[in-house]
């Protein structure tokens, strides 16, 4: 599995518009600006693609930074 | 799951109507700049049609199923089904169906009903007009399918107005000795009823004026128990798990591959979401045709206005391996591989 870094610039690489290395670890994703509901379905293609782990929209309700997701992600795999 | 075939059923000619009004999303009051752009470049949505207050989904229909019984020159008295596919009928009741059969001057020997399915209600309305035809001697079934979903999409809602396009389509199917089966693979799961859903106005919630009160859910999101309601998160998780394996299994219980489909159609749902789904099943983007760009999601009506709109050509001089798929509201899912042969497709029709 990729390491927290290559999953944060993997993500980055999925949303259009935002500048490279503004997303970090433990930011909150939410603060990305512009963030709006369309992200959030990049965030699942992403994280199916990947890793082949579909996060509920409930799970992804709980999470804020991208650590959380890698971290979710890992307790699904 | 529910596998079936259908057999010595014939797909012989497909008609769309839309209203002549087009919104453009561009013009819808999105907050920023960026929210519009990220909202057109997720769906592909561009532009879509909006009926006015004078057109009913069955006049749509109405319209479509004309001009096909007009450009395929048959004989209305052998129409013997006729199925209306709608989440937007014209009366609580009697069916719509029912009023079509005399609008569209078909003989009393028709059966007709209506059908209250959405985004898979094409595949599903197939299946049944197709099963009450296999079981007649001779003649024709008539599936009309559509809706106007701007008629409960709240126009303050960013989230389902620039979304939700009008339409209305017409497919007429023969029963004909043939070697090509439908093959089926029909689903549902009323656990995710909630997520689309109009909450009032049936028995559940029954119409008060309270109905109307407006409700601030979110930022740009603004709803009353008459609006259609969606929740995309849960929709796009649904579609990304429940799609591929009806497919895959479709196509095991036929002895089909993909290499074997000439196009696949999906409900048109928002371009992210269905080019997801292509993606997961690794079915090539040149034979995946969208319509979603110039009318959005039409719900019903959205696999048959993409096969006229996008393959017209082919569908009428060739032969042709479809695979159709819808999935939406319910939850509920199907997905069909079905031959056509040389059938007609009509002009797109304006009202």
């Amino acid at each position: 599995m990729m390491n927290i870094e290559e999953f944060t610039r993997g993500l980055e690489n999925e949303f259009e518009d935002i500048e490279h290395g503004t997303l970090t670890p433990d930011m909150n994703y939410r603060d990305i600006p512009a963030f709006n509901s369309m992200y959030a379905l990049i965030i699942i293609a992403y994280i199916d693609s990947e890793f082949d782990v579909l996060l509920t929209g409930e799970e992804l309700r709980q999470t804020n930074t991208v650590r959380d997701l890698y971290t979710l992600i890992q307790s699904k795999k | 799951m529910a596998n079936f075939k259908i057999e010595n059923i014939a797909l012989k000619g497909i008609a769309c109507c839309v209203p002549k009004t087009t919104e453009k999303t561009e013009n819808y009051p999105f907050a920023s700049e960026q929210e519009y752009k990220t909202f057109v470049n997720g769906t592909g949505i561009v532009e879509r049609r909006v009926a006015d207050d004078a057109i009913c989904t069955s006049d749509m229909c109405f319209a479509a199923a004309e001009q096909l019984i007009k450009d395929m020159g048959i004989d209305k008295n052998q129409i013997k089904v006729l199925v209306f596919v709608s989440q937007s009928t014209d009366y609580l009741l009697p069916a719509t169906a029912v009023i079509l059969q005399d609008k569209l001057n078909l003989p009393k020997s028709c059966l007709a009903f209506d059908v209250g399915l959405g985004c898979s209600g094409y595949v599903y309305g197939l299946s049944i007009v197709g099963s009450l035809l296999q079981n007649m001697e001779s003649g024709y079934a008539l599936l009309l399918a559509g809706d106007k979903s701007t008629i409960s999409s709240h126009e303050k809602d960013k989230s389902t107005r620039p979304l939700f396009g009008d339409a209305g389509s017409a497919t007429l199917l023969e029963k004909q000795k043939n070697d090509n089966p439908m093959f089926f693979n029909l689903q549902s799961d009323g656990s995710g009823h909630e997520s689309i859903i109009i909450r009032g106005g049936g028995t559940r919630l029954p119409y008060t004026q309270a109905n109307l009160d407006d409700r601030e859910i979110e930022t740009g999101i603004v709803r009353n128990d008459l609006s259609l309601e969606m929740n995309g998160v849960d929709v796009f998780n649904f579609s990304l798990k429940e799609v591929k394996p009806n497919i895959t299994e479709l196509l095991e219980n036929t002895s089909k591959t993909l290499e074997d489909i000439d196009f696949f159609v999906m409900h048109q749902a928002n371009k992210f979401l269905n080019e997801t789904v292509r993606k997961k099943i690794k079915f090539p983007l040149e034979k995946t045709p969208y319509s979603i760009a110039t009318f959005g999601n039409t719900s019903s009506a959205s696999i048959p206005l993409t096969l006229t709109t996008q393959l017209y050509k082919e569908l009428a001089n060739s032969q042709l391996n479809l695979l159709l798929s819808g999935f939406g509201v319910g939850l509920s899912w199907g997905s069909v591989f079905l031959s056509t042969t040389n059938i007609k497709v009509s002009e797109l029709v304006e009202i």
